[in-house]
């Protein structure tokens, strides 16, 4: 589930801003000192030695710091500056077969003690109302070892000021190409992750995430009609250098009709034309409901594979453990058993991954300290796998885990969470333009838009930012108000072809809700341009007053 | 340290304040104690207990703004968290917008704390878990739930005199009863402020009701039908809507309630008669914080929609000086009006239409209209004459809750509620109204 934070932000049609700021704010120049690697493994020793002898079986410590930097802007102001900063001790046990868990911002070596205590006495509680014991599947210590993220220029080190004059930039060049009213946030992420667990693991991770997002809204006064555009930019796992544009990762769209980007992102260039989609929109064509073939852009597509494919393959949720929140899914073990579900076309090629370079889920291990891995869940349509943890692992026949499990915080206890999941590219050569040839009567749709679907996964409705008709192959003009409808194996069954490697790219979410209390997730899904035939398209234009 | 006496935060607040140097400096202490059980499977997966307290001090220098926070206590880290917030404010750009903290106000306390509630204990949310898991072992269902409890204190002050102090308790429970087989679901929510207004058995067995109900939903054609949509099933639609209340976006032509040529829909009767909506910190029933901490302006009680007319926006310190007009505190709750009937009566008043018990992942689709799309979920059922007949499967509707309240057939007695996803406390009747947009059909149980 995509939470609504991210929608409150994209929205700004409706109420206030919410910003997922969480921690005590610190000054700049304090953000760059990590904690010394030597107090983090004797304060991770303590806790492991404290559940141990209290009788757990099993214990893992996870000393958190996590730093963050938000700048928003609204129109020609900085509406805010926020250093944040949180740390703190989470510990996980197993005792008598239940879990356990207890946190605490108090670094020393008494309270982190007292909390591997408290998680024994609460595995202990929770041992007594439990029907199933905790089985962990084995994974190897591998020592003292680090992983970061391969960025390039730390965002920690680049001035607010260089940083809040682009967001500026980028405002003043959506006004000037048609937008009413703009906002532009950045987001930054630090997290100095230290892993340690009585399997002999002392994981010390440094994870580096930036993101963009641009909103343009045009008003039309006389008319009183309003339309806004989102930026296209991706979330990423990379440093600041994703804002260092290069012309090598500009692409241009089917009939040129935007231009997309890889791995880096001019977002002047972007605010631009999301100024003058936006007035453009509030002229465009309202699109007559009814059949077509859909022909959707990476920067669309992955929002329908993470709540159609994504979801559906939490084996969490296929068991029932998310049945009183997010939901359950269709996706049974019945159906994975089988191996002949058709959960789509042949050409449907669906890859779980925490290891793809600049992506959200990179990350050297999990947060149960499992390697990063490449994995199958779809394979030529038939559903194949799912997304496990160490305690789900032999339910799945998995000798192994598949390194799913994060938590958010040091203060949230890790559970199973969406890997990167991505459709592979065509084998095919095939660039969105030829792809657009074969359509008689289409939509292209570029950009995410609204997006919904039932707690089982079957009906969905996915809106976007841009579409086109396509007409007898060629792309025509700008339409509105649209907005599909399909059932999650009709829609997979309905994928036509998708391009080639060249047009593979990612995109994602920072804000990936699940749980109870709910935690937030970071996800990337990567796809190339992919057609749908056949698709319900309704028209979402109501009146009102 | 967690729960403070409001002579603790007095003290501590004028400590903050004799350190700032700045020109003004704000400061919020919030404290929680909250703890938690979640079930699934017929057994308790997680529970535990955390405690967190925080200071937020926020400075200006002129036009400059910095905030820091920080949740230690000695008097070193009081001053800290004051330099830190000077430090950022001296680096942060001039913001054209900003506005100086508001004069001392006068805050009537509200009613929003109980004993009882800051006394639960793991076994009374053990105990709240306990009762579902039992009763679905025993019919061959199966439970998933969660039970929260807090208690907490909120405190702000300003340079200018501002102070005020409350404590506030509640507690919130939401369970999902599957048949085994997974051909039924049934769901309950419950919150309160009091714990003794709560009873876990009650609301266990309304979801088991509505699970062994909802068992072999046929499927009925996707269309417009007379609905009995119960309070969670309107609560999120009407959040939607009502966060958007804002006069800044109104004015500037992006909100639902403005109009062509730059006019905003204040004072129009956008919805049927029978709507009146209000918020007031004092409700018996959903009470809340008698300031917006946000402004620090007390609130009062506000009509929001008056007899079907737009009656109120919202406008924040910079917005209302610049149209020359006073700020308002920001709704903390949300009370519609009803009537004495129960749901029951709704039915029973109803010749053909669907009951809702919720809908579920609301997303924006229009905002100009703001229409909405969602699904029903966990209990829908078709009604003719008078009586529910049977289960029927999901639906997605594309709906606007502007329509929805225009469409009001019959009102029920207010219920109290709170959404996973609406910041406000809610007190909402069941309505019956016609024309309900539904536009496909879902196979999700």
């Amino acid at each position: 589930m995509e939470r609504r934070t991210f929608l409150n932000i994209s929205g700004l049609a409706l109420g206030t801003m919410m910003l997922p700021v969480t921690g005590r704010a610190i000054a700049a120049d304090e953000l760059l000192a990590p904690m010394a690697t030597a107090f983090k493994k004797t304060l991770a020793d303590t806790a492991l030695g404290a559940a141990t002898k209290a009788g757990a079986s099993y214990c893992d410590v996870r000393i958190g710091r996590y730093l963050n930097q938000y700048i928003t802007t609204r129109d020609l102001n900085v509406e805010n500056v926020a250093n944040t900063e949180s740390a703190g001790v989470g510990v996980r046990v197993i005792c008598n077969g239940a879990y356990g868990f207890a946190a605490t911002n108090d670094m020393s070596p008494d309270a982190v003690a007292n909390a591997a205590r408290q998680a024994v006495a609460i595995a202990k509680a929770n041992a007594r109302l439990q029907s199933e014991p905790v089985q962990l599947a084995p994974v190897k210590g591998v020592g003292e070892v680090a992983w970061a993220t391969p960025f390039k220029k730390d965002w920690r080190a680049v001035p607010i000021k260089e940083k809040a004059e682009l967001l500026i930039a980028a405002n003043k060049a959506g006004m000037d190409g048609g937008a009413s009213f703009m906002q532009s946030i950045m987001f930054q992420v630090n997290q100095q992750k230290y892993f340690a667990s009585t399997d002999g693991s002392y994981i010390d991770q440094d994870v580096h995430r930036i993101w963009v997002p641009v909103y343009a809204t045009a008003v039309d006064t006389a008319s009183g009609k309003f339309r806004s555009r989102q930026g296209l930019s991706a979330p990423v796992g990379m440093g600041y250098e994703y804002l260092d544009a290069r012309p090598e990762d500009k692409i241009k769209a089917a009939g040129g009709v935007a231009t997309l980007y890889k791995q880096s992102y001019d977002v002047i260039e972007d605010a631009r034309a999301a100024g003058r989609d936006a007035k453009r929109k509030i002229t465009a064509k309202s699109v007559t409901p009814g059949k077509y073939d859909l022909v959707l852009s990476p920067e669309h597509l992955w929002l329908t594979i993470h709540e159609s494919v994504g979801h559906p393959t939490e084996l969490d949720r296929v068991l029932g453990y998310e049945a009183n929140y997010a939901g359950t899914s269709f996706a049974t073990i019945d159906k994975w058993e089988s191996k002949t579900f058709k959960y789509g076309s042949p050409n449907v090629n669906i890859v779980a991954d925490k290891t793809t370079p600049g992506s959200l889920g990179c990350v050297g291990f999990d947060d149960e300290g499992v390697k990063g891995k490449r994995w199958d869940i779809i394979r030529d349509g038939i559903l194949v796998n799912y997304q496990a943890t160490r305690d789900q692992a032999h339910i799945i026949g998995e000798k192994e885990s598949q390194g799913c499990s994060y938590a958010d915080s040091w203060s949230s206890v890790q559970f199973q969470r969406m890997p990167n999941v991505s459709l592979e590219a065509g084998k095919k050569k095939m660039t969105p333009d030829d792809m657009v040839k074969d359509v008689k009567k289409g939509i292209y749709i570029v950009g995410d838009g609204s997006f919904s679907i039932d707690q089982q996964r079957y009906n969905f409705q996915f809106g976007g930012q841009l579409f086109y008709e396509i007409n007898n192959g060629k792309i025509g003009a700008m339409l509105e108000d649209v907005a599909y409808q399909s059932n999650t194996q009709e829609f997979w069954n309905a994928c036509s072809a998708v391009c080639d490697d060249r047009d593979w790219r990612m995109n994602g979410s920072f804000f990936d809700g699940k749980g109870q209390p709910p935690q937030i997730s970071i996800v990337s899904h990567g796809a190339a341009t992919t057609r749908f035939n056949g698709i319900n398209v309704i028209n979402t234009a109501r009146k009102i007053g | 340290m967690t729960i403070l006496t409001q002579e603790q935060t007095k003290k501590l607040t004028d400590r903050l304040m004799a350190f700032s140097k700045a020109d003004e400096c704000i400061v919020t202490v919030n404290g929680s104690r909250t703890g938690n059980i979640r079930f699934a499977r017929n057994t308790v997966s997680t529970a535990g207990l955390s405690d967190d307290t925080s200071i937020s001090v926020q400075v200006a220098f002129g036009k400059r703004q910095g905030t820091a926070t920080i949740n230690e206590f000695d008097d070193k880290s009081l001053e800290k968290v004051v330099r830190r917030a000077e430090d950022l404010a001296r680096l942060a750009p001039e913001n054209p917008e900003f506005m100086p903290a508001v004069a001392k106000q006068a805050y009537k306390p509200s009613d929003t704390f109980s004993a009882r509630t800051a006394a639960i204990d793991p076994e009374f949310r053990a105990q709240a878990a306990a009762y579902a898991i039992e009763a679905c072992r025993k019919q061959n269902l199966v439970a998933a739930g969660f039970f929260t409890d807090r208690n907490q204190f909120s405190t702000i002050a300003n340079s200018n005199g501002v102070f005020g102090h409350q404590a506030q308790t509640g507690l919130d429970f939401t369970c999902t009863v599957r048949t085994a087989d997974g051909r039924g679901s049934g769901w309950v929510t419950r919150t309160a402020l009091d714990a003794g207004r709560f009873d876990a058995r009650e609301a266990a067995d309304v979801a088991i009701e509505k699970a062994l109900r909802s068992v072999d939903a046929k499927a009925i054609e996707p269309g417009r039908y007379t609905v009995i949509l119960e309070p969670a099933a309107t609560s999120e639609l009407l959040g939607y809507m009502l966060g958007g209340f804002d006069a800044r976006q109104a004015d500037e032509g992006r909100s639902f309630l403005s109009k062509k040529g730059g006019a905003t829909r204040l004072g129009d009767k956008l919805f049927d008669s029978q709507v009146n909506i209000w918020s007031d910190p004092w409700d018996k029933d959903v009470p809340v914080l008698p300031w917006d901490e946000q402004n620090m302006l007390p609130r009062e009680r506000r009509a929001l929609i008056k007899d079907g007319r737009v009656s109120a926006l919202d406008y924040s310190l910079y917005w209302a000086k610049k149209k020359g007009l006073n700020p308002t505190a920001g709704s903390g709750n949300i009370i519609m009006a009803g009537t004495n009937k129960s749901t029951a009566e709704l039915i029973a008043n109803t010749k053909k239409g669907v009951l809702v018990t919720r809908t579920w992942y609301i997303r924006m689709v229009d905002p100009q209209s703001v229409a909405l799309t969602g699904l029903t979920r966990d209990g829908t059922f078709y009604i003719e004459n008078g009586k529910i007949k049977y289960p029927v499967k999901n639906f997605r509707f594309n709906e606007s809750p502007v329509t929805m309240l225009n469409n009001i057939e019959e009102i029920g007695k207010p219920v109290i509620i709170s959404g996973d996803e609406v910041a406000y406390s809610m007190l909402i009747p069941p309505m019956k109204v016609r024309d309900f947009n539904f536009t496909s059909l879902s196979d999700a149980v």
